[in-house]
């Protein structure tokens, strides 16, 4: 086996939409062109770009949420893009994901317990007592409490929603985790909760995560490797140190460039 | 273009105001908030969600919804031509004339603030028309000459705000609060939904306006890297109440009150050398009036 435990080859992915005069014509988007990615075991690949340049469409790709139409997903030496609908599905308890905005992404109507175990209840995993003692640990593990089990999600705030998406990525003993954007819609204060989070279960778990992000400074803290997009195709990949020290492409000095607060940041490093 | 109105006074000076719903008054949700903005100056204001920075920033618009009220305070807001006013008094009316024209607001999020059934540049016009009476070729190419400022080209003045991207929307708010040339920009978390990259841009677009039309700013956000980059004077807020105030310099530097320090020290860094740490609120054990609340 190679030292990379998701490894995506050559991915393309285009949509197509109407334009012109009552939407007759039609143009294509080149969301994914060639992109080519590596996670290493146990660590954390983070993908950088704009809003457009293809972030998210690799990570659904990823864990084939989505169809790609060229290109192979390799995960433990099966090719992903290839499996039919049952084998994925076996696939999938390894391959989870932490969603965008802790708001949309869990259903109001069920209550949390019910939520968290939605993914062992579909893998068939334990009986119902073991079920919910998985549940119970899993939560408790993200830091809420047993009585959590019963709420619905509008009894909570948008950190501890995060820490219920984690939940139910998690309880299924994942090893990959695609996170995708999974602190931007939090506040500063909770968004380090959240990251040191994530961090500690990464240790505890052996995950890998592909976290993908626009604010560079939780990339610089969370990530290993970095790879930058822009407009469809990954412009550098590398080691997160080697990047922000010295960025080659003039996009990621860009990037680089925007982050808000470079003043404050080294006047505290100065202080310290 | 020159202003050179000499200022006796700052341009607006909040003072002891309390915010709380009508149905419980006693429980405040802004307790006692008072700071000044001067003319061509930033002030930040800084805290978590729930701290109740917006609602600071509504009741100077005097657009607090129906179920709160201002229960004690003065919102003086002082013009050239009228001198010192209290806004918290003023009628309904008044308050039209002020809104748009003399205090203009750019609100968070861009997708929802703009209406989808008009054009952008009908939209930048609507105040233009309100306030100064502008009406066919001087208003088009007011709102032509505005949208260049943002940096949207005029051809676009036709354009609906789906047909445009997250960024030029909020250029486009921009345009519509700066089109009267407001003596006070509100800015209520105007880069929160936009990526790096663009909000660098509308930072620096916002501070060029300020220079160029001496207005203050009230600038409402959570993140102090945007606070490194624009502000003159600070403001932390905490649970409704100022906690600490100061130039950028005292409260990034040199924070005093715990509650700084500790939103400061969970903000990560672009080098990674910081240790990240989760928002701490043990200091509030050591103060009475204050029940410690639960983490998040």
């Amino acid at each position: 086996m190679s030292e990379y435990i998701l490894e995506a080859k050559h991915l393309t992915k285009t949509y197509t939409q109407r334009s012109g005069k009552f939407g007759f014509g039609q143009s294509s988007v080149k969301a994914l062109n060639d992109v080519s990615i590596q996670l290493r075991a146990g660590k954390t690949l983070a993908v950088v770009g704009e809003s457009g340049s293809g972030k998210s469409t690799l990570a659904r790709c990823l864990l084939q949420l989505q169809t790609i139409d060229s290109g192979e997903v390799l995960f433990a030496g099966q090719d992903l893009a290839k499996l039919n609908a049952e084998a994925l599905r076996s696939v999938r308890k390894d391959l989870q994901m932490v969603f965008q905005d802790p708001f949309a992404s869990l259903n109001p109507r069920m209550r949390v317990g019910d939520l968290v175990g939605e993914g062992l209840l579909i893998h068939g995993i334990g009986d119902a007592i073991q079920r919910k003692n998985k549940v119970m640990t899993m939560l408790k593990r993200v830091g809420l409490i047993e009585a959590d089990m019963q709420k619905y999600p509008h009894e909570f705030s948008g950190g501890q929603r995060q820490r219920i998406g984690i939940a139910r990525a998690l309880v299924l003993n994942p090893k990959v985790v695609v996170c995708d954007e999974p602190v931007s819609a939090l506040d500063v204060s909770i968004q380090a909760q959240i990251l040191l989070l994530l961090k500690e279960l990464q240790q505890e778990m052996a995950l890998s995560y592909i976290f993908i992000s626009h604010d560079l400074r939780v990339v610089r803290h969370i990530a290993d490797d970095i790879a930058v997009m822009h407009q469809g195709r990954v412009v550098e990949l590398g080691a997160v140190a080697d990047i922000y020290d010295q960025p080659k492409h003039s996009y990621t000095q860009s990037l680089l460039a925007a982050i808000p607060g470079k003043k404050i940041a080294t006047s505290l490093i100065t202080k310290a | 273009m020159t202003i050179s109105t000499p200022i006796v006074q700052p341009l607006l000076q909040l003072q002891h105001v309390s915010i709380a719903l009508k149905k419980t008054p006693t429980r405040l949700l802004v307790n006692n908030v008072s700071f000044t903005i001067e003319a061509g100056k930033t002030t930040c204001v800084v805290g978590e969600s729930g701290s109740g920075k917006s609602l600071t920033a509504l009741s100077v618009m005097g657009l607090l919804s129906q179920q709160l009220q201002l229960n004690t305070g003065k919102v003086l807001f002082s013009d050239d031509a009228t001198g010192a006013q209290d806004i918290a008094t003023l009628s309904e009316q008044k308050l039209q004339k002020i809104r748009g024209a003399k205090i203009a607001m750019i609100f968070q999020e861009p997708m929802t603030s703009l209406n989808p059934v008009l054009t952008i540049g009908y939209q930048v016009g609507e105040s233009l028309t309100t306030h100064l009476g502008l009406k066919n070729q001087a208003l088009k190419s007011k709102v032509a000459s505005l949208l260049e400022m943002v940096g949207i080209p005029s051809s676009r003045a036709g354009s609906y705000p789906d047909e445009l991207s997250g960024g030029q929307r909020q250029r486009v708010m921009i345009a519509m609060s700066i089109a009267c040339e407001p003596r006070l920009l509100i800015a209520d978390e105007p880069t929160t939904a936009l990526d790096v990259t663009v909000q660098a841009q509308i930072l620096k677009l916002l501070d060029d306006l300020k220079i160029r039309m001496n207005m203050g700013m009230l600038f409402i956000t959570h993140d102090f890297g945007v606070v490194a980059d624009i502000a003159d004077n600070v403001v932390v807020m905490f649970r409704g109440e100022i906690v600490e105030s100061g130039t950028k310099d005292q409260v990034l530097n040199h924070p005093q009150h715990p509650y700084t320090k500790a939103l400061l020290a969970c903000v990560p860094d672009a080098e990674g050398e910081k240790e990240l740490k989760p928002i701490d609120y043990a200091w509030l054990k050591g103060i009475d009036g204050h029940v410690t609340g639960t983490l998040i």
